[in-house]
């Protein structure tokens, strides 16, 4: 034990301790039961609605695999054919290979950095609720006759058709972008819980690798998930509005949406890639029972990897006629990625070469995976060549590549997660037999079922057709596609049983069954609080090297071993050296986070459909839940400020600014709102490229407007400088003046900023001009409207009490909202009102 | 004004090398690509592009070179081995100088390989 404890509580206080704890992380039963918000419940409710959802379009694929068995079929008519093969990559993609992980990380992180929660364990709710409703909304449309059925990255003109898309495009673009909204959510709450929620003495070189992977992928989330949104705007006002962005006969370009899409497309590829990696490089050294070998290079791939992952996008546009030496940088970085990437797979195989390697069925799947991700990555290498690209683009070849890439790379590894952390879940390992059985169809399935699309593809069949004719080469390579494709199913099936069979006869095992040595195994799945007290962590495998670890941690002789408060409570210590800085209250139990989920559904679904009072009422009903929420559970005022956690420590209840976790999440999130944006200018300066004159000699909102708006958001973000400086001192009442002062300036700027398009007639169904000069002012001042909003609040939190000097952690947080903000403005009414005259 | 700048402790340092590829991929691509675009309107010739770009290479993988440098003092100048794995602050410290450098290295290969074109590649469409 670590020496620091002076007393050892008495049998009876200990068992005083964990009542109180199990109270405070009590879950609800009946139907409360899903107001719950601890991440073990969100969790698994996320794993099992992805795989559901995986399992569905696998289904569709199935359906796809049989209308293409044989030349001329009539399975499935041509338009469900289309409906089906969109689908399957959507749901895949968006419904399953990116949620999977947030699931995944949700559940195991607080365990594994020894925290009891995640700090914002509310916003993984509505993320997992958001994700769900729109998720069930996109797969239901197929019912309908109605899904989306233009392919899953949806090109214009073909998606912008409504003739032939139908409302299938709006249900992609609504549905996504509210999940999408789910992504964000999750990787605010990734970052800040990675960065600020270890358990004490984690330092950075401490850190399971899992967490540095999940890191990295948060991070490329918040850059790559924006310009997607920003797409998706520009797309469904097209389609709502008629605004021409993407109509080439108004100036518009189907381009623009390609470089969105795939700007958000290549780094997703990673984005699925590097957590399932991640469960790899928990798993091997488990196997190998020994510590992974080189460490500092995994770090090394997972960001260089995260990195250089933005620089491929265009590889996917090779054939769309830019220019060669743009298509050279892409195919050079998309050479050098394979760099990182074959880093981490010689570290694990010098892991396993290292240690003793124990083949379990974990270990089947990882190595499986990887072997099929290899043959993929090879593939991928090829066609990150402009010449074989030409080639191959939009052929067969490319369904194999990037099926081998995916499934390699992120199912294998996941079902070898399912079989290695499912005794997390019930304490009771899953089948031996089944697994290996189960791992033999799925291996040699994807083999027959994809291997032969290769050959098909050079020999020039091409993705998406619903049928073909006979005896042009291709019949016998899609029969035995076929067939692998049902084997492979069959694999599946047998996991799902192995999961769903009924246990109740196995006799529940030990705590950690694989003797792994991360701190993960801590964790019973009989109770909810996490971790029974917050341990002191010396080793990057606490269980292998730190003796009596687990008796100490569940004798409560840690940091945190009750809950005196009755609240939900968890450390925050500092990033780089863990030391401990605050005892964090995170919210608990709460049905507002449905509400605002389900009215912020309701908002997405009523556009698609065009009900534009139901819209109404739903965003009301969202902003209503939403501040209902904020005023409840944030920045509550401690009764007192300091909180006594054991072993002699005391640390404050209540931080602002740069120290507090509200603080950086905002921070965050304006990072991916900030990323959004720049995409929107991106498409403001793609068409002064592509045209003569991009104005086509329509007139621009002038000079007078946009610099007026600029300035009076400069005045705005003055006054609320003002009135941080003023709160500071105490002086509430001019806090108040200063607050009210700026929501007028902010309201004053707000119509300046619209009053330049709008007075000088600027029509934005006739050119994409204005209609592109349209989307950057509304931007602006939507933001400014939210803005407002935030002002409004902190003055109500003033009148109420709230808020003072020493707790201002709203105020802090809406000025850094106030920074973003007025760069933002000075930036778009900068460029609109001087750009057209500068050029 | 000392030339070498102190030691920084944060994390951002281990992603100063990684940005400046970044930075370089951008220049690159959105210089051609405008190039390219607006054939005709710049007042200057492809090859002038090409050698502006390659001063631009120059002085990012001069600022790798600076950022492993420090890196390389960091991790006290290849003193300790790796792991780095001790609960102390000077692992950490040694971990960080490591990863950092580490990721210089991959940083100075990629900017080559994005600069490989401009040697190569000398016109919009060949």
């Amino acid at each position: 034990m670590t020496g620091t404890v002076e007393t050892e509580l008495s049998a009876d206080a200990r068992k005083a301790q964990e009542a109180e704890l199990r109270e405070v992380w009590r879950t609800p039963s009946g139907w409360c039961y899903w107001t719950s918000v601890n991440n073990t419940e969100i969790g698994l409710w996320y794993g099992a609605a992805a795989f559901i959802f995986m399992l569905f379009a696998g289904v569709l694929a199935l359906l796809v695999r049989v209308q293409l068995a044989v030349p001329g079929n009539d399975f499935l008519s041509a338009d469900m054919f289309n409906q089906a093969f969109t689908l399957h990559g959507t749901v895949m993609m968006f419904l399953f290979a990116v949620p999977i992980f947030e699931a995944v990380a949700i559940f195991l992180l607080p365990s594994m950095l020894g925290a009891r929660e995640l700090p914002f364990p509310r916003l993984s709710a509505f993320g997992f609720w958001s994700f769900a409703l729109g998720g069930v909304f996109v797969c239901g449309s197929i019912f309908f006759g109605a899904a989306p059925n233009t392919g899953w990255f949806m090109y214009p003109p073909l998606a912008t058709d409504k003739e032939y898309s139908g409302i299938g495009a709006d249900i992609w673009l609504l549905g996504l972008s509210f999940i999408e909204v789910a992504s964000i959510a999750a990787a605010v709450e990734l970052i800040v819980g990675i960065m600020k929620c270890r358990a004490p003495g984690m330092r950075i070189n401490m850190m399971p690798l899992f967490a540095w992977y999940l890191l990295i992928v948060a991070g490329m989330i918040l850059f790559a998930f924006p310009p997607l949104i920003a797409g998706d705007i520009l797309f469904e006002m097209e389609r709502m509005f008629d605004w021409p962005f993407f109509d080439a006969a108004r100036g518009g370009d189907p381009l623009l949406w390609q470089h969105l899409f795939w700007i958000f497309g290549h780094p997703e590829v990673y984005i699925i890639f590097l957590p399932a990696i991640a469960l790899m490089a928990m798993i091997v050294p488990t196997f190998s029972q020994r510590p992974i070998v080189g460490y500092s290079w995994i770090v090394l791939a997972a960001v260089g990897t995260g990195f250089l992952s933005f620089g491929l996008w265009v590889h996917h546009m090779f054939t769309t006629g830019l220019p060669q030496i743009s298509l050279a940088f892409f195919s050079a970085a998309s050479e050098a990625v394979a760099i990182p990437t074959g880093v981490q797979i010689f570290v694990f195989i010098a892991t396993m070469l290292a240690g003793r390697v124990i083949f379990s069925v974990p270990m089947l799947f990882g190595a499986g995976g990887l072997a099929i991700f290899i043959i993929g990555g090879l593939t991928g290498v090829m066609v990150a060549l402009v010449p074989f690209d030409w080639q191959a683009h939009d052929t067969y070849f490319i369904v194999a590549h990037l099926h081998y890439v995916l499934i390699g790379g992120m199912l294998f590894p996941i079902v070898a997660g399912i079989y290695y952390y499912y005794p997390l879940l019930d304490a009771r390992k899953l089948s031996d037999r089944l697994g290996k059985i189960a791992f033999w169809l799925m291996f040699v399935g994807f083999n027959v079922a994809f291997f032969p699309m290769h050959l098909a593809g050079l020999r020039g069949m091409p993705r998406r057709v619903f049928t073909y004719p006979a005896d042009i080469g291709w019949d016998w390579f899609n029969l035995i596609s076929t067939i692998g494709a049902f084997i492979f199913a069959s694999g599946v099936a047998l996991v799902v049983i192995d999961v769903l069979r009924p246990k109740h006869r196995q006799p529940k095992g030990e705590q950690n069954p694989w003797n792994s040595g991360t701190l993960e195994w801590i964790s019973e799945p009989e109770e909810k609080w996490g971790v029974r007290s917050i341990p002191i962590i010396r080793s990057r495998y606490p269980i292998w090297d730190q003796r009596g670890l687990i008796e100490d941690i569940k004798a409560g002789r840690f940091y945190l071993p009750d809950a005196k408060d009755g609240a939900r409570e968890t450390l925050v210590t500092s990033v780089l050296d863990a030391e401990p800085i605050q005892c964090l209250r995170v919210g608990g139990t709460s049905l507002l986070t449905i509400l605002a989920a389900f009215s912020l559904g309701g908002v997405f679904i009523a556009l698609t459909f065009h009900w534009w009072i139901t819209t109404i009422v739903c965003a009301s009903a969202t902003l209503a839940a939403i501040v209902a929420w904020l005023w409840t559970g944030t920045a509550v005022i401690p009764r007192e400020e300091m909180r006594d956690v054991g072993l002699g420590k005391t640390l404050p209840l209540y931080t602002s600014g740069p120290g507090s976790v509200g603080w950086w999440a905002m921070f965050i999130t304006m990072a991916g709102d900030g990323t959004a944006y720049a995409s929107l200018m991106f498409g403001y300066f793609f068409y002064w490229t592509i045209h003569e004159d991009f104005t086509a000699g329509h007139a621009g909102p002038g000079v007078l407007w946009p610099f007026t708006a600029a300035g009076l958001f400069t005045l705005a973000w003055a006054a609320m400088l003002v009135a941080q400086w003023v709160n500071e001192a105490d002086w509430r009442g001019l806090t108040r003046l200063a607050l009210a002062v700026a929501v007028l300036l902010t309201l004053a700027a707000c119509c300046a900023g619209l009053a330049g398009p709008y007075l000088t007639g600027m029509d934005p169904t006739v050119h994409v001009y204005p209609a592109i000069v349209w989307v950057v002012a509304l931007w602006t001042v939507v933001h400014g409207g939210v803005g407002i909003i935030m002002q409004l609040y902190c003055l109500a939190r003033n009148l109420a009490g709230r808020m003072s000097a020493r707790h201002d952690m709203d105020l802090r947080n809406v000025v850094l909202y106030w920074h973003f903000l007025v760069i933002t403005a000075i930036t778009s009414f900068g460029v609109l009102g001087l750009f057209p005259g500068l050029r | 004004m000392r030339l070498i700048p102190k030691d920084v402790e944060s994390l951002w340092t281990l992603f100063t090398a990684p940005t400046i590829w970044a930075l370089h991929f951008l220049v690159c691509y959105v210089t051609a690509a405008v190039f390219c675009a607006k054939a005709g309107a710049p007042p200057f010739s492809f090859e002038a592009m090409r050698l502006a770009l390659c001063a631009v290479t120059l002085v990012a993988l001069s600022g790798i070179v600076l950022s492993a440098y420090l890196a390389w003092r960091q991790w006290g100048f290849g003193s300790g081995d790796p792991p780095h794995d001790e609960p102390t602050r000077k692992d950490r410290l040694l971990f960080q100088g490591f990863a950092t450098l580490l990721l210089a290295g991959l940083s100075f290969v990629a900017v080559i390989f994005v600069a490989v074109p401009l040697a190569f590649i000398e016109a919009c469409q060949p």
